[in-house]
């Protein structure tokens, strides 16, 4: 965008003065394409923030439905919240999450797309089939991962001990000690292709011929990967991690497939236990108020986001 | 987020309808039962030259539902809703009395007309009640030589003896929701425990027997997850020997083929009869127009009528409402006669703590779950459960 010559100022009133009275009709045009977007942000965005927003300062009972009584407390809602025990739970399992998911996908996607980069016979093919765990919908692969978990017949468990790497089959969806790390692996599964798929394309941008002459200068492999694709891939990392990490920030339904946020809040996150309050406790002031922090958390990165690819166009096109 | 959720669904769409039709709310999603509710419910209309509109969602999603409509003041006609969760919509003031249409809960059982009470007015009656027993295998029973056991030691000892490698003695659903807590209070009850006394010696004795089952390994750890159909699988699949769950199980069981027993729930000692709460949905009339309301519950009435009763009650497995009509039942279907029995006996789960009930079975459905699945001692476990239960609202 920025990289678009500026106009030369001068011009503008120029045009200004020419079109005379048709500028007014054409400014009118204009509107009337961004009014439509406008409306579709105005009423499906800022309505439903806005309306967050002062939920969470109201007290909800399920009286307030019918009577519409929901009297405002202030920040009663948030401070029961964060004197809640879950509270401290649930962020803790919301970084974990987040951070126990992202590098992971990261590394892997990264891995692969480094390793598709070689031509090589059916990569094409192999590249296809790894998009797969994309395109199942999440509601299945959290089903098929339950299965894969169970503890008695779960083909995780029979692997593992087939393999005589454990003794007793692990309890990996009913024990507080491993429902979160389960929920991590599944996630890890279904992000991977994100990953590889973008850091796949940002490698195709990498022109071939500054490997060939690094590679005449006597680079190896790794001084190849670690002078030429990182640095060159810098923008499009920073892309994918930021997308990741919103993504994951908000994940919902394989947690709440694969464990429903338990077993004793084991697994809970933010997004889990907004759900929980607002929808079976009936609390939606305080659902509204976990998922203010939740937005408020995801804006920041945003802004982060915003930024880098500001400056990625910037340095691009300064280089230009 | 959560919010979209709610705005976004104030549609519901029942402003424009002609006057012959009475808009219905239930949670029969099972075709089965879905089918056979429709036809009673058609039966009924029809005599009074009525037609039905029928509104079927998945059980968790009704009260969500209920809540919805209750802001869009589009309310359906009659509601069934879990009995548990009756007194919650009445509280919000959506509900009419069921004494002004010449309905009234005498001859029927008392558990049943205390969960449709609120403030002690009626708002609800149900047809049909359920509840829990003992469900047993009868082949692998007969080869073992084993009697189906009466008390909470005789229950551990057959466990133990029937459990084997991938094989468990018992299984049950100790889910972190309201039907976790269910599943556990006849157990806590029959001891003498007591929903808002959590953290008493009795309710902490219930919970050790409860997560002891599991920790001796007598029921897989698993039961976290379950919930009561998958509890059915594991029973129906062989991998439980004996379960715990509902009438609504028979007709999956008779489909499977499985040779199965059912007998009261076990009580710590012989000869007292087991404390089980009444599960069954129950039938509500929202505020809406005085002719509509007359409408709705024309049918309710209808539904409430002997026949109407048995026959629905036959079809999904439930046990009639009415003594006397339960009694006429469980001679001819002598399969339900256990749970016949323990209606008879049972509470409503609200009956001492009203609307407050959800929060107090959700603390207690997250103690079951910290004591099963985490390192929580049932003592440290029940008395978390009675400090959120003591500030409930």
């Amino acid at each position: 965008m920025t990289t678009k010559p500026e106009p030369v100022n001068g011009t503008a009133p120029v045009r200004r003065v020419r079109s005379g009275t048709s500028g007014g009709r054409q400014r009118l045009v204009q509107w009337t394409f961004v009014l439509p977007m406008v409306v579709f942000l105005l009423l499906f965005f800022c309505y439903p923030v806005l309306r967050n927003l002062t939920m969470s300062f109201q007290e909800w009972t399920v009286a307030s439905f019918y009577e519409g009584g929901s009297p405002f407390v202030g920040l009663d809602n948030y401070v029961e919240l964060v004197t809640d025990p879950i509270f401290g739970t649930a962020v803790l399992n919301t970084v974990l999450f987040t951070v126990g998911s992202l590098a992971p996908q990261f590394a892997i996607g990264l891995g692969l797309a480094v390793f598709f980069q070689r031509r090589f016979p059916l990569s094409g093919a192999l590249r296809g089939l790894l998009l797969l765990p994309w395109l199942l919908p999440l509601v299945v692969s959290g089903a098929v991962f339950r299965w894969i978990y169970d503890e008695g017949f779960g083909a995780l468990n029979q692997l593992l001990l087939g393999l005589h790497l454990i003794s007793d089959p692990v309890p990996w969806l009913s024990s507080t000690r491993y429902a979160l790390l389960s929920a991590i692996i599944a996630n890890v599964w279904v992000g991977v292709p994100f990953n590889l798929v973008i850091l796949h394309s940002g490698l195709q941008a990498v022109p071939g011929s500054l490997y060939e002459a690094a590679a005449l200068d006597g680079a190896g492999p790794w001084q190849r990967f670690r002078h030429i694709t990182l640095p060159l891939l810098r923008p499009v990392i920073a892309i994918v991690l930021m997308l990741g990490l919103i993504y994951t920030l908000k994940v919902f339904d394989v947690i709440m497939i694969l464990t429903g946020g338990g077993p004793a809040n084991a697994s809970e996150t933010l997004t889990t236990w907004s759900f929980a309050l607002s929808f079976e406790e009936f609390d939606f002031g305080q659902g509204a108020a976990v998922g203010n922090i939740l937005i408020v958390i995801a804006l920041v990165f945003a802004l982060f986001y915003l930024r880098s690819i500001r400056d990625t166009f910037r340095s691009r096109g300064g280089r230009g | 987020m959560a919010l979209t959720l709610v705005t976004s669904g104030c549609a519901g769409g029942v402003s424009s309808r002609p006057p012959d039709v009475v808009v219905e709310l239930d949670h029969y999603t099972s075709a089965e039962a879905s089918r056979q509710f429709r036809s009673v419910l058609d039966r009924c209309a029809e005599r009074f030259g009525l037609r039905i509109r029928r509104q079927n969602v998945p059980v968790d999603q009704l009260m969500p539902k209920v809540l919805r409509d209750a802001t869009a003041h589009s309310l359906p006609d009659l509601l069934f809703v879990d009995n548990p969760d009756l007194k919650t919509v009445a509280e919000t003031g959506a509900l009419t009395e069921l004494g002004q249409y010449g309905l009234s809960g005498e001859g029927y059982f008392p558990g049943i007309v205390e969960a449709g009470k609120y403030r002690g007015e009626l708002y609800g009656l149900a047809p049909g009640v359920n509840g829990l027993a003992l469900f047993y295998n009868r082949t692998v029973f007969e080869r073992a030589g084993l009697e189906p056991p009466e008390t909470w030691r005789e229950l551990r000892a057959t466990a133990e003896a029937l459990t084997n490698g991938s094989t468990h003695g018992i299984a049950f659903s100790a889910i972190a929701s309201e039907e976790g807590a269910w599943q556990f209070e006849p157990f806590l009850w029959s001891n003498g425990g007591e929903l808002d006394e959590l953290d008493s010696r009795k309710s902490v004795e219930a919970l050790r027997f409860w997560s002891g089952l599991v920790e001796d390994g007598l029921a897989s750890r698993s039961v976290v997850n379950w919930n009561q159909n998958d509890v059915i699988d594991r029973f129906t699949s062989g991998h439980a020997t004996m379960m715990i769950n509902g009438s609504w199980a028979l007709s999956s069981l008779d489909e499977s083929g499985t040779d199965y027993g059912i007998v009261p729930l076990p009580t710590p000692s012989t000869g007292t009869p087991p404390v089980v709460p009444l599960g069954g949905e129950i039938g509500a009339i929202p505020e809406t127009t005085p002719e509509r309301q007359r409408d709705a519950a024309r049918v309710l009435g209808c539904l409430l009528e002997r026949d109407n009763m048995l026959d629905w009650t036959t079809d999904h497995a439930y046990v009639p409402a009415r003594t006397n009509v339960a009694e006429q039942y469980a001679r001819e279907r002598p399969v339900m006669e256990p749970f016949v029995e323990e209606v008879a006996t049972g509470r409503a789960r609200t009956a001492e703590l009203g609307p407050r009930y959800r929060e107090v079975s959700q603390a207690l459905a997250d103690a079951i779950q910290a004591t099963i699945a985490g390192s929580t001692s049932p003592r440290q476990a029940l008395r978390r459960a009675a400090r959120v239960a003591e500030t409930a609202d």
